[in-house]
């Protein structure tokens, strides 16, 4: 079928053309440095793919490195039908809808506990998801009726999180990452899912979110979801809905054993 | 582009404004501004003097000299604050209880007596009489001593400068950041041979909330590199090097903010950094450190600045990372207003207040452009005195870095058209991660191609009398004089608590480090703020 198999598009359709800066650890001072150094950039996009490949720019970042502008054609195909979205496994609900079903499933407030961990001070994520102001027009998860939501602020300690969400007898704990340096945001995910334990009956709903974050990582790390850059409060409050309230009732509820909460 | 000639030497600086006054603000407004600071101010001010914190006990021993850490690498200047203030309570100081037991107990130096109290073989007392009189001495001497490397130190400064030049404002600033202080050397001197004027090691997270300074070199931080002796040592050697090499000093800028403010600025001094991030409220507001222990910490360690020659940068310009950039406007001026009082009567003259702003304004907003420079303007306009510190956008960049690049442009144009003196170098990738080298090398290309094509043009920008940027400026000067009658009614800690600043709510009584915090008790003795509040008194009456 036709538009399956594309390519790159730069003023031709099929022409492949992509562009490409990197930064080599080769000086350019001299005429032979200069050309060694654009040998070796052209070398590296050869081995990417680019064929032909041109070095546009090339200029010496102090003595010992060198930044290169490439342009060239890929001739590699991009079969749409092969390619894999983590699409988006549950429903877009509207606030009410979400009130409704949480009622209907729960006969109780949802409790979420939202937090920054470890030594990350970053809190406007967060505060998009959960406070009533929200993001991109949309009302955060404090606007939901039915959803009880505890804001502990950033660089909150995982145990401190853990023990909180069990006084409190959460039913999701959602924690943002934004420092993602040396992998600070795994890492700390990794403290989270120590904190609270393995996937199971008992455990709250482990809900991360960042705008570095690879939404296919859950699984891999051991929480239950991952949200990455741009994620707005309606796209969690239904996802919410979705892993805790089945439709028709259920005891999802139970997951975090509040069964006895009026 | 790139020239290297760029960074001409340049003759001394020449004093005063670096553009003449073009909004023609109302003399009165300005001068009630400034009394509503200082009355909003004052009661603060009553209350550091009126207290201590275990940092700035810690601050006293290590300008005494004391340093090193024990086998846990805990610092000896927290074993020996701790342990006196087991003992006998730290109402009075650290000063006496610690010089006392340290004659007593015949120990060569302070070191050896903080082992011997962390092992819990000092016993500690408040001395009278003789006793407190020879203690008293024996620590005046001893920081002399200090104070006097730090004198030294600002000597050196001043001949370093002699002995290759004082680069033209703006001031290029740049941050390393790589967690490693081993590679931010090359990477500092790489930004300093390619223009940068300022370098920036911006601290690893979490530093904030450390009650002690870490010691020795570090190599494991997270989105920075910790602040510690060896660290900010390593760094101004790597950079008069590179100085030297290029004709032309390089400052040096940490943070002094977080729980061990006093600490930090005292290392700062004795190691001869330039710069050093100090706000009255960063560290309340963005890192939940409590606010009384800031407001008592941030007193003595901008006392320790202005002794050591230390330009200090306020961060107002992170408000608007929280706030809405034009709601929040006046927001700026108060907290400048408020860092500049703070700051006086801390004892820094007007040229070493790098007043933080920032140009955060959401680029889609019709005359935005129009916005900023209304803003910088007026900040330029009210603190002629001050190297204005300007940040570059950094709410408002995205994963696209073209776009990006011109948002920098335009920055970099409203920061040499109104003149800002210390100028933050945006950098395109911003909404993605730590600067790239090539990241930093293009900025600072953005930058010379900005102040070589329109630099001269500083001098000829007037706004229309009447026009939008002279209507928004006065606006934005009298909502902040409307909100600095508010705080100076309700009390500035009130005014932290209910989100006056950056929509971040913090009482008085929240965040960590109140339990550092001690009223001082009659006999209090502190070595160190007798020279302080020496010289606080002789810059005051220079100026
Ligand atoms: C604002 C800001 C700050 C403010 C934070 C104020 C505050 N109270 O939050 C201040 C000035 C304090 C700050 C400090 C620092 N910052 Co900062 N900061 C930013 C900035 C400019 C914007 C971030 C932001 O607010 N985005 C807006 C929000 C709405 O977007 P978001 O966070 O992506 O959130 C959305 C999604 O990701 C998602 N989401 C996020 N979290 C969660 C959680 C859940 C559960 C869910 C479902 C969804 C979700 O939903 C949100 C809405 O769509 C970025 C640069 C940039 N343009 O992105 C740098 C940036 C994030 N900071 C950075 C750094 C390094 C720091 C410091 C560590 C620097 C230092 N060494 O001192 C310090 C922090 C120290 C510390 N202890 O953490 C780096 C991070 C680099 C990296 N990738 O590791 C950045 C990218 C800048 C840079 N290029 O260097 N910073």
């Amino acid at each position: 079928m036709s538009g399956q198999i594309i390519r790159p598009y730069g003023d031709t359709t099929g022409d492949g053309r992509v562009q490409l800066s990197f930064t080599l650890p080769v000086p350019s001072g001299t005429a032979r440095q200069r050309a060694l150094a654009e040998g070796a950039a052209l070398q590296l996009a050869g081995k990417m793919g680019l064929d032909p490949a041109m070095v546009v720019h090339a200029k010496a970042i102090g003595p010992d490195f060198t930044f290169f502008i490439v342009y060239g054609r890929v001739a590699h195909l991009v079969d749409l039908s092969a390619v894999m979205v983590a699409g988006r496994e549950f429903e877009l609900l509207a606030p009410a809808e979400v009130n409704l079903r949480i009622r209907a499933a729960l006969g109780r407030r949802l409790v979420v506990i939202g937090a920054t961990v470890g030594t990350d001070a970053h809190t406007v994520g967060i505060d998009a998801i959960l406070n009533v102001k929200g993001h991109a027009g949309e009302k955060g998860l404090e606007y939901y009726r039915e959803i009880k939501v505890i804001n502990l602020g950033s660089q909150v300690d995982v145990a401190d999180l853990a023990a909180r969400a069990a006084a409190e007898r959460a039913d999701a704990v959602l924690v943002s990452q934004v420092v993602t340096q040396r992998d600070a945001h795994l890492h700390n995910t990794r403290a989270l899912v120590a904190a609270f334990g393995p996937p199971g009956p008992g455990r709250p709903l482990l809900v991360v979110g960042g705008p570095r974050f690879d939404p296919a990582m859950a699984a891999g790390l051991g929480v239950d979801k991952i949200f990455g850059k741009g994620t707005t409060p309606r796209e969690v409050a239904s996802y919410l809905v979705h892993a805790l309230c089945p439709p028709g009732g259920g005891t999802a509820g139970a997951r975090a054993g509040t069964g006895a909460r009026a | 582009m790139s020239k290297p000639a760029d960074h001409a030497p340049a003759g001394p600086r020449q004093a005063g404004p670096a553009v003449p006054p073009r909004l023609g603000l109302d003399p009165a407004l300005v001068g009630e501004a400034r009394q509503l600071a200082a009355q909003a101010g004052q009661p603060i001010v009553d209350m550091a003097r009126a207290h201590t914190t275990v940092s700035v006990e810690r601050a006293v021993l290590r300008l005494a000299g004391l340093s090193g850490a024990d086998a846990d690498g805990m610092p000896l200047a927290n074993r020996l604050v701790d342990a006196v203030r087991e003992q006998v309570g730290l109402e009075r100081g650290v000063a006496l209880p610690a010089w006392d037991a340290l004659l007593r107990g015949g120990y060569p130096d302070l070191a050896a007596l903080a082992l011997d109290a962390a092992a819990g073989k000092a016993t500690f007392r408040v001395p009278a009489g003789d006793a407190a009189r020879a203690a008293r001495d024996a620590a005046r001497r001893a920081l002399a001593g200090g104070f006097a490397r730090i004198d030294a130190n600002r000597a050196a400064r001043e001949a370093m400068i002699a002995q290759t030049s004082d680069p033209p404002k703006p001031w290029i600033y740049l941050i390393v950041a790589t967690g490693d202080i081993r590679e931010d050397i090359p990477q500092a001197q790489a930004a300093a041979r390619e223009g940068a004027d300022v370098i920036a090691v911006i601290r690893s997270t979490g530093q904030s909330l450390l009650d002690y300074v870490p010691e020795g070199a570090t190599r494991e931080g997270y989105a920075g590199t910790y602040a510690t002796q060896e660290n900010f040592r390593l760094m101004r050697a790597a950079l008069d090097e590179v100085s030297r090499e290029l004709g032309r000093y390089v400052r040096l800028t940490n943070y002094a903010s977080g729980l061990c403010m006093p600490e930090i600025a005292a290392l700062a001094a004795l190691e001869r950094l330039d710069m050093m991030l100090n706000d009255s409220m960063y560290g309340i507001i963005f890192r939940d450190i409590n606010p009384r222990r800031t407001l008592i910490d941030q007193r003595f360690s901008r006392q320790v600045h202005a002794r050591a020659g230390i330009i200090i940068n306020t961060g107002e310009d992170n408000y608007l990372t929280t706030a809405d950039a034009v709601d929040g406007a006046h927001t700026v001026i108060v907290s400048q207003l408020l860092n500049e009082f703070f700051g006086r009567e801390a004892g820094l003259a007007d040229a070493q207040l790098g007043l933080g702003h920032a140009f955060e304004i959401n680029p889609e907003l019709p005359d935005s452009f129009l916005l900023e420079l209304a803003h910088a303007l007026l900040v330029r306009e009210l603190f002629p005195g001050a190297p204005l510190k300007y940040m570059p956008p950094t709410k408002h960049m995205t994963g696209n870095i073209f776009a990006g690049y011109l948002l920098d442009a335009f920055f970099n144009l409203a920061a040499v058209l109104t003149g800002q003196e210390i100028l933050l170098v945006g950098m395109m990738t911003e909404g993605i991660h730590t600067p790239f080298l090539s990241d930093r090398d293009l900025a600072l290309e953005n930058v010379r191609y900005v102040r070589n094509a329109a630099g001269g043009l500083a001098g000829s920008l007037r706004p229309e009398p009447g026009g939008l940027i002279d209507r928004r400026a006065r606006q934005v000067l009298d909502e902040a004089i409307r909100l600095l009658r508010t705080i100076r009614d309700q009390g500035l800690l009130s005014a932290i608590a209910e989100g006056t600043f950056g929509i971040t709510r913090r009482p008085p009584d929240g965040g960590r480090g109140l339990d550092g915090v001690i009223a001082k008790a009659d006999g209090y003795f502190n070595p160190a703020s007798e020279i302080l509040d020496g010289s606080t008194i002789q810059e005051g009456a220079a100026r």
